[in-house]
């Protein structure tokens, strides 16, 4: 069997909801052994459910959806932890331990998992660690080599230092609310769809990847000073840039851009299913109007060239709709694209799962996971030619690999395993009194 | 002071936005980036603005400027035999190629991946395109819009009863970009691992179908529930409160509360009489109508006499996840960024002294550095090609075949 690329590499993870989680993702497909240290006497809201005990009757309303994620079978009769679909989407390939770090027995256990660790990831207000004792001089002692990545939402220096965000807080101080949503409204209707948390996810494992490359040639290890929001901002580059050059602050432009008319997304048959069209040159517009049927109002003057396409934007946006509004979404994506027309479906899940494309690329794995079930999940992102990409673990449920990481990794002895259970440190339960 | 990736040589021939942005991420961690662009007029990104001064120009753009840093750059003709020839010898040299051509170009000028391998066995290229190198979509083109409104969680971003929304600007190709370079490093590794090249097949559909927030756990959703998503009436389906975004004083600010943080929102409005009020504090209590009237009578007098500084002070003291809603006037301004350094001066010869985005993260060891302002079209020609033992002479004849 071909070694994957980051084999070998012990990651120790106490990152919260989305943002930290993606980043370990993206380190355990590729063959890190990233294990989740969590507790079974503190529920983190929003990683792992709700609550700890979410009620039933709640979870069953099929007037709510469950918001941002839900439970599996809305079924929270037994271990809801361990079937909430937000944890259980980025959860794949990583092993799961538990201990109470408000003891300080657990900071000794913990302070023994960093001694023998590559990486850790925390992505907590930085008040967290301080408080913990897990800054990293301190975990430096333990292990010189060690890599440590702090990524809260404002960074580890400044007057925001303590300040508390989730991605959809960090993006209305760095701008991005205030650059989306409708033109016509105020930011109040905008989306509850955020940016943050994949940006700092992927720009952490990113951080990751070269302090491991770094640490290969030198032996050095060091700490990353990640404030989620920075790692978001460059993706605003040219809003900002617009501002320190030219004084001018942009707005949003919704789904248009600068230099395409039309572009925008268009109603098609059936419920809530648009296409998404953008036209950038004259020759993609001569294409759109033979795919249209050369309709007598495409002859108009109003919309010869790009300019005057962009200035009579609106009006073109009605013709188009009356049109889309007979054809189905993926329909008109071959339409257009056969005539050399940017076209694409707006993908709802369920397109998406009999979508020929991801199904011939295989996106998609079957995976069974020992509570949940037998089911098929979201692959990897990317595909490295010499580098198998099937998802080799299921999502990890809480405290499963205790007795790997205390016994295997920790030396741990039968006995003391033992006494930790009764002091609270390892279960797969969340204590009944846990909110 | 060295640098995380200074043992690292990249050549780059990437243009628009991901392409470059992968490759900005490996260069300001201190890869030898050599940019590679077509001899008439180079990077369509040149061309794209904000412009400085709003006077079109290739070099300011500040898009362009934004995602070249720290880059060395050269022209050459690909399409030319003798520019085929140029580019064998530069690819001997490298670790890392990255390019973003739709996926039939590279094969079609005799540089794809089985070639260059012949001529660097350990060589990690990374193929950043619209759908991937495979599939029946491999050819189709794409924007912005329509990535985010495949791969992307489009459908459910934006209000109930209007259009689906795409997010601002550029950032799904960012955010690819921000993949391509994850891609580029484990490649890097599995490269060193097996003393053998690796081609990396990045999607720009893929990466978004295989990402968080919303996407990745809604089609977990799905399978185990069959429920599809949707953009959520607030109406019907209220997150608790208070929640979202508000309007005070001065602008707009939004905050998480809910009966979670029940006891928060009341340490923020000092209102400790409130904390064990069963209508505010549990679950079930903020599913009643009834308590939501009750709450906006306290509420909105609260917020609408107050700024958003004011309130986010208040509750970020009381432990509340919240924030104002800026402006990029309000980011580039604000005292905390500065404070913590990220904004950079950046001396342009052309573009003159601007202030850009800069450390996405700051490592202990190894910094970030913008070591060079966006290169200007072929400004490294001389320098590159007379490395590899061209002489002035032989530059002169490659200009005017066009080839440089």
């Amino acid at each position: 069997m071909v070694k994957l690329p980051l084999e070998g590499i012990r990651v120790v993870d106490i990152t919260v909801i989305y943002a930290g989680p993606f980043a370990t993702m993206n380190l355990a497909d590729w063959g890190a052994e990233v294990i989740r240290v969590e507790s079974i006497k503190h529920f983190q809201v929003l990683t792992r459910g709700g609550t700890a005990h979410p009620n039933q009757d709640i979870v069953s309303d099929p007037v709510r959806t469950g918001g941002i994620a839900t439970y599996c079978g809305r079924d929270v009769s037994f271990r809801p932890w361990n079937r909430w679909t937000l944890f259980n989407a980025h959860a794949r390939n990583k092993l799961g331990c538990t201990m109470d770090m408000t003891q300080p027995k657990g900071i000794e256990i913990f302070k023994r998992l960093i001694a023998m660790s590559d990486v850790f990831l925390e992505s907590n207000a930085p008040h967290v660690k301080e408080n913990l004792g897990l800054t990293y001089d301190v975990l430096k002692e333990i292990n010189p080599k060690l890599i440590m990545l702090s990524m809260p939402g404002f960074g580890g220096s400044g007057p925001y230092k303590y300040y508390r965000a989730l991605g959809v807080h960090q993006e209305g101080f760095i701008g991005h609310t205030a650059l989306r949503g409708y033109p016509d409204s105020d930011p109040s209707t905008t989306s509850t769809v955020y940016h943050a948390d994949e940006a700092a996810g992927a720009t952490a494992a990113l951080a990751v990847l070269m302090a491991l490359h770094y640490r290969n040639r030198t032996g050095k290890g060091q700490h990353i000073d990640m404030a989620q929001a920075e790692a978001t901002m460059p993706h605003l580059g040219e809003a900002i840039m617009d501002y320190t050059m030219n004084n001018r602050v942009q707005e949003s432009m919704a789904n248009r851009m600068p230099g395409a008319a039309p572009c925008g997304c268009y109603r098609c048959t059936g419920e809530d299913r648009w296409v998404n069209i953008t036209v950038t040159s004259d020759e993609e517009w001569q294409g759109l109007r033979r795919a249209m049927g050369d309709p007598e109002w495409a002859k108009d003057e109003k919309f010869t060239d790009s300019l005057s396409r962009e200035n009579n934007q609106d009006e073109l946006d009605e013709h188009i709709s009356k049109w889309t509004t007979n054809h189905n979404h993926y329909d008109l994506m071959h339409m257009l694209q056969k005539e050399g027309v940017p076209a694409g479906p707006i993908i709802f899940e369920d397109d998406a799962y009999t979508d020929p494309h991801l199904k011939e690329r295989g996106f998609f794995q079957e995976v069974t996971q020992e509570e949940c079930g037998t089911h098929i999940y979201p692959g990897y992102g990317f595909k490295i030619s010499g580098v198998p990409n099937s998802i080799r673990r299921p999502p990890v449920r809480l405290g499963e690999h205790n007795e790997y990481v205390y016994k295997e990794v920790l030396g741990v002895s039968d006995e003391e395993y033992q006494q930790l259970e009764e002091e609270g440190h390892i279960g797969m339960d969340f204590l009944p009194e846990v909110r | 002071m060295e640098q995380a990736l200074s043992d690292i040589k990249v050549l780059d021939l990437t243009h628009y936005i991901a392409g470059p942005y992968c490759t900005k991420l490996l260069a300001d961690y201190g890869a030898d980036v050599l940019k590679v662009e077509r001899p008439d007029g180079g990077d369509w990104a040149r061309r794209m603005g904000p412009f400085l001064g709003n006077e079109p120009h290739p070099d300011k753009s500040g898009l362009f400027l934004h995602l070249n840093t720290s880059k060395r750059g050269i022209t050459l003709n690909l399409k030319a035999q003798d520019g085929k020839k140029i580019f064998r010898e530069l690819v001997r040299d490298v670790d890392i190629l990255v390019e973003n051509f739709s996926p039939r170009v590279m094969p079609s000028l005799g540089l794809s991946y089985e070639e260059l391998e012949k001529i660097n066995p350990k060589l990690v290229m990374t193929s950043i395109s619209n759908f991937g190198q495979s599939g029946p979509y491999r050819d189709f083109k794409a924007s912005e819009l329509i990535i985010y409104g495949m791969g992307g969680a489009m459908n459910e971003t934006g209000m109930f009863d209007r259009y689906p929304l795409k997010k601002a600007g550029n950032v799904i190709q960012y955010q690819v970009g921000t993949m391509a370079a994850v891609s580029t490093m484990v490649a890097l590794f599995a490269s060193q691992a097996q003393s053998a090249g690796q081609h990396v097949d990045l999607s720009m559909f893929e990466s978004q179908a295989g990402t968080i927030d919303r996407r990745m756990s809604h089609f977990i959703t799905y399978q185990y529930n069959n429920e599809t998503s949707y953009r959520p009436d607030p109406e019907i389906d209220p997150p608790g409160f208070p929640y979202g975004i508000y309007a005070c004083q001065d602008g707009f600010f939004q905050l998480t509360g809910g009966f979670v943080f029940w006891d928060r929102i009341c340490k923020m409005m000092d209102r400790p009489d409130l904390v064990d009020d069963p209508g505010f504090s549990t679950q079930e209590g903020q599913r009643d109508p009834e308590n939501l009237e009750r709450f906006s009578i306290i509420w909105y007098p609260w917020i609408a006499e107050r700024t958003k500084l004011e309130i986010i002070t208040a509750g970020q003291a009381a432990g509340v996840l919240c924030g104002p809603i800026n402006d990029p006037g309000d980011l580039v301004n604000d005292p905390h960024w500065k404070a913590r350094g990220f904004w950079e001066e950046i001396e342009h010869s052309v573009a003159g002294r601007l202030t850009y985005p800069g450390a996405p993260f700051k490592m202990d060891e190894t910094p970030w550095r913008a070591s060079r302002p966006a290169p200007r079209l072929g400004e490294h020609n001389n320098e590159v090609y007379g490395e590899l033992g061209y002489s002035g002479e032989d530059l002169e004849r490659l200009k005017e075949q066009g080839v440089i």
